[in-house]
């Protein structure tokens, strides 16, 4: 029993660590999140824009609805770091020259803010300075409008609004080739020529005010002005990635809970009814004593109280730990001042609940029956159990069968619904193992069909302004680079009834060789010399299907609205655009042959070279290389990864250790005395363990290949669940990922068994013959 | 499968004439010699190959805590080829400590047991389940049959790994049970599963046959029922029997009574004219 009730124990505390670690790190993040939005003011609406005079400041700050509003000088640079040879860009901003931002202000955590008259200062984002080294009087480079600048870094800060900092179109953060730079407005101001004027407008909302509206209100204003369009927080990246953590943290919240908790109801099920099963005697004994119902009912419930109590306090401990473990781990990507961990009472409350209930589930009937039995009826033994000939044995088979197997099958049979549900949650243990391999699977997948089928190009430039095509032949002619292809991208809204969506158009070379679109297939689809071709995401969300008519709303330029047909929809795990003939671009645009940067594939060979080639040229504005992002990528994911297949791969081995384990102990019960008839026959040790063990091994057989079914489903529902416009997890398990899952479900199967042949070693054959069944 | 009864016996009796020499063959391969005697011997002392147990100075003690308990204390005791002993002794007297002694599933604190010349006190758990699977078959008071398999298979579960076993059908109809091959246990009276329980003890074809109380939870017509079984397949086969009871009326059935007191043999009792089990009354 003592075994039974232990392993019974770390269900119940898996069901409630995995509970209290998602949900606390959750409530956690969200309070830090909202502490540092209000204590450093996070704004509630962004703008970004061309140019425009400050004193357009007074009239945004008349539209309705607006409370604060803040103006600042915006540009992105590149750096030139000694010792790093990669290349890295930054955003560079303003902050108001009495050093006090009204909004988004800054924590500094180390130094000071930098000299608002002095063009070489800067303070610098946290993670960027961590992941160089940098401390305050530390140097490096940048080129600031065109021009080559020795910077000194005064302070190091964390910002409301990048915590989480990603570069604009990368697909996760990467704190060595993005960071931001603070700079004094008067200085960067100089720099740009924005004397009186600025890009950049960030303000907040009085509490009743309309979002929509003011959106509305503001891109009107600010139209004149080269606006790109307002967008209100749920469109700001950093606060956009924290929603999907939080999506993510409350699903996962939900499913491995329930898993859990359903295995510790059937668990104390199955135990609890064997137990009141074999105590009947002593129940009827009791009641003829004159203690009532309650008496018995409390004395058997006093055992599951014992096993909550203690697997909610080992869960709720190993929760916490859990959960300040993955807060940690989000906070190496997420920067926060500080992760103020918490645990709201509600939610252990909620745990104890969840508990309490899967108990009452797992017991509630076996407690019952106990109290209905009449003492005099539960003197009588037990009816003996009723067996029959299998189905399987009357197949044909059946002949050849030993009479070990025979009893194993029967024994199989005549309880399917436990056989079941044992098979069930052998197969939830499994099922948990591969949900963890599932993303690691498919983001591997996903990377390579971004990465090695859909974008070829080793590098990618882009150019401050746009370009006159000619810039291709020059890029063509530098050492080390093998092919250039020209891409415009132009920032748009797209239309389609009542719905809308505000992404980019990527205008790319209709015979590419570098950058490819993918049909369903993954096969290359050629790019038609009119249309535009969707993300099939992105098909989604307008409700667009090829053929029809889309309305384009650009917003650079001379903003042209048009209507464009929709040629095909493009497979896209990660983001959502619109792709367009690059000349068919220019057409709508009503410009040249404009483009805004080239995708090279160059000679590994001559690459830092070109990267210092690169950062002196003015008219480029960064530089990407894939294989620095995919790397990044990598890095990033690895240790969560890693963190959530340890922790699925705990949680696994505890459901089926305690699937397995109970079942064996229940059925070493049930059968201590066969078991022990067989061995004074002259069954050895390992004939008897087969009829046991060799029943729980087909049970585990049957339970690894519905695991894999239940697992396949389970991750078919996450990867549905999380799939946004940010990336569409797709539904990949590798064999490896099926393989690892299986063997640990075997081993800790074998664990349990191992634990029971030791058992079963030491029957006492005597002692059990004394007794009648 | 066709089979009559008579055929079996005859081959049985038959078999008794000379000594089964496939049998003697396996058995030195694991130690122990497993030769029949020819008949039943009435002076057996004279020949020592007849013995098959020979126990002296046997004592088991068990330690519960603090306590020990001597259940038995120095016991001496031969049993031969054939012969039919019943053990007669007051409760706690050590008889059923001494039969699973015999039987290969408890080994004594200090002592000498040999069966068929080979020394039970060291051997080792694997030589003594080996030694219970090919040598011995024991009936106990509660019949320990197998519920999830029918009476046939039940048998089967000991001619599957038994050496020269009987066709299952065939150890059956010698307790005849022929009409209830295919009955599992609960479909079966108390008389009935101890039947099957001796038809599978016997379907080994054992050197020795050990009944702790096989009539103890039985009425008496049902009882002699079933020693009617154990006493055919004494006389026939020629299978050592020791019976443990309480009823001192059975002891009419026996070749020798051994009476047990206090963990020691106190009396033994050599019973000139057998009773045939239908003549006994309880
Ligand atoms: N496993 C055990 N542990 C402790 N004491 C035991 C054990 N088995 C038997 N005894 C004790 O050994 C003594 C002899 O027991 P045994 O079962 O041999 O008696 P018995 O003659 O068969 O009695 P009965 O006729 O009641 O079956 C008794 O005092 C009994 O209490
Ligand atoms: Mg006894």
């Amino acid at each position: 029993m003592k075994g039974q009730v232990i392993a019974i124990t770390l269900v119940v505390m898996s069901g409630v660590a995995t509970f209290i670690m998602f949900i606390s790190t959750m409530d956690s993040l969200n309070l830090t999140r909202n502490t540092f939005y209000r204590d450093y003011s996070f704004a509630d609406v962004f703008v970004n824009l061309k140019r425009a005079p400050e004193s357009l400041k007074d009239k945004i700050k008349n539209v309705p609805g607006v409370n604060q509003v803040e103006t600042r000088v915006s540009a992105y640079v590149k750096l030139d770091i000694s010792g790093f040879t990669e290349p890295v860009t930054a955003r560079i901003l303003s902050i108001p020259d009495d050093g006090r931002p009204l909004l988004n202000r800054l924590y500094i955590r180390k130094g000071r803010l930098a000299d608002p008259a002095k063009d070489n200062e800067v303070v610098i984002n946290e993670n960027f300075a961590k992941a160089h080294g940098f401390d305050p009087g530390d140097q490096f480079a940048a080129v600031i409008n065109g021009k080559w600048k020795k910077l000194t870094i005064t302070g190091i800060a964390l910002s409301p609004e990048f915590v989480l900092l990603m570069r604009p179109e990368a697909i996760s953060p990467d704190f060595k080739r993005f960071g931001i730079l603070w700079m004094g407005r008067k200085a960067l101001s100089k720099s740009y020529d924005m004397d009186g004027a600025f890009n950049d407008v960030v303000l907040t909302l009085f509490p009743d005010a309309k979002l929509s509206d003011v959106l509305v209100e503001l891109d009107n204003i600010v139209e004149r002005y080269g606006g790109f369009g307002a967008y209100g927080r749920k469109d700001q990246i950093s606060h956009r990635m924290l929603n999907e953590e939080f999506r993510q943290l409350q699903k996962s919240s939900k499913i491995f809970p329930t898993i859990f908790i359903c295995v510790a109801a059937f668990l104390l099920n199955v135990v609890m009814s064997r137990t009141i099963n074999t105590q009947r005697e002593q129940i009827a004994a009791l009641k003829a004593f004159g203690y009532n119902n309650i008496d018995v009912g409390i004395h058997y419930a006093k055992l599951v109280v014992l096993i909550l109590f203690a697997g909610l306090i080992l869960g709720v401990a190993g929760g916490i730990w859990f959960g300040k473990m993955l807060g940690a781990i989000y906070m190496e990507v997420y920067r926060f001042p500080d992760l103020i961990y918490i645990l709201h009472p509600g939610v252990i409350i909620a745990a104890i609940l969840i508990s309490i209930a899967s108990a009452l589930a797992g017991t509630l009937h076996s407690l019952w029956r106990a109290a209905k039995q009449q003492p005099a009826e539960a003197m009588r033994p037990e009816p003996p159990a009723k067996y029959r000939v299998t189905l399987i044995e009357k197949t044909g088979i059946g002949r050849r069968l030993t009479q070990p197997s025979r009893i194993i099958l029967r024994n199989i049979e005549r309880k399917p619904v436990r056989t079941f549900l044992s098979v069930l949650g052998i197969a939830a243990a499994c099922a948990t193992m591969i949900s963890s391999g599932f993303f690691k699977d498919s983001v591997a997948y996903m990377i390579n069909v971004q990465f090695v089928l859909s974008q070829k190009e080793d590098m990618t430039v882009a150019f401050a302004e746009p370009t006159s095509r000619r810039a291709i032949f020059e890029l063509k002619g530098l050492e080390g680079v093998h092919s250039a292809e020209p891409f415009r991208t132009v920032p748009a809204k797209f239309r389609f009834g009542y719905r809308s969506y505000k992404t980019v158009i990527n205008g790319i070379e209709p015979d590419s060789r570098l950058h490819l679109l993918l049909d369903n297939n993954f096969k290359p689809l050629s790019l038609p010399p009119s249309g535009i071709i969707l993300t099939d995401y992105l098909g989604k969300i307008l409700g667009v299907k090829a053929g029809d008519m889309l309305t384009v709303e650009v917003l650079e330029g001379s903003k042209p609205v048009r209507e464009v047909p929709v040629a095909a929809l493009v497979k896209q795990y990660l983001g959502v655009t619109g792709y367009m003939d690059i000349t068919a671009l220019n057409r709508l645009m009503r410009e040249g042959d404009a483009i805004s940067g080239a995708y090279l594939f160059t000679d590994s060979m001559f690459r830092d070279k070109l990267y210092q080639r690169f950062v002196k040229m003015a008219r480029i504005s960064g530089t990407v290389v894939r294989g620095d992002e995919i790397r990044n990528f990598n890095e990033i994911q690895a240790r969560a990864m890693l963190f959530f297949t340890f922790i699925a791969t705990l949680m696994a081995c505890f459901i089926s250790f305690g699937v397995v384990y109970n079942s064996a102990r229940i059925a070493l019960s049930e059968r201590s005395r066969e078991l022990s008839s067989l061995r004074v026959l002259g069954y050895t040790r390992g004939e008897i363990s087969y009829i046991l063990l060799g029943e729980l091994g087909l049970l585990t057989l049957i339970a690894i290949p519905f695991g894999f079914v239940i697992g396949y489903w389970l991750c078919g529902y996450i990867a549905q669940a999380l799939a946004s416009d940010l990336f569409r997890v797709p539904l990949i398990i590798e064999l490896k990922t099926y393989s690892l899952s299986a063997a640990v479900i075997f081993v800790s199967a074998s664990v349990s068994s191992l634990i029971v042949r030791h058992k079963l070693d030491h029957l006492d054959l005597v002692e059990v013959l004394k007794t009648r069944e | 499968m066709p089979f009559s009864l008579l055929d079996l016996i005859a081959k049985k009796a038959g078999n008794k004439r000379q000594p089964i020499t496939n049998h003697d063959q396996r058995s030195t391969e694991c130690g122990f010699s497993n030769r029949r005697t020819e008949t039943m011997n009435q002076d057996p002392a004279n020949n020592p190959e007849d013995i098959v147990f020979q126990v002296k100075e046997l004592t088991k003690i068990y330690k519960m805590g603090e306590v020990e308990v001597h259940a038995l204390r120095g016991a001496d005791l031969e049993l031969f080829s054939g012969e039919l002993v019943v053990l007669l002794g007051p409760s706690g007297s050590g008889k059923s400590t001494l039969l699973n002694i015999l039987g290969g599933l408890d080994t004594a604190t200090s002592g000498f047991v040999s069966y068929r010349g080979k020394n039970l006190t060291n051997a080792n758990e694997q030589e003594l389940t080996e030694y219970r699977r090919y040598h011995v078959g024991f009936v106990f008071q509660f019949y320990n049959l197998i519920p999830s398999l029918t009476a046939r298979e039940n048998v089967e579960v000991v001619t599957e790994i038994a050496r020269n076993p009987m066709v299952p059908e065939d150890a059956l109809a010698i307790v005849g049970l022929t009409e209830r091959l295919d009955h599992f246990p609960a479909q079966l009276s108390g008389g009935e599963q101890q039947r099957v329980a001796i038809a599978r003890a016997i379907s080994k074809n054992p050197e020795v046959l050990l009944c702790d109380e096989p009539t103890g939870a039985l009425d008496s017509k049902t009882g002699i029922v079933v020693l009617e079984a154990l006493e055919k397949i004494n006389r026939e086969l020629g299978t050592a029997t020791a019976i443990i009871t309480h009823n001192a009326d059975i002891a009419g059935m026996a070749d020798r009574v051994i009476y047990l007191s206090n963990g020691r043999i106190s009396e033994v009792k050599i019973n000139s004219v057998k009773k045939a089990p239908g003549e006994l009354k309880w």
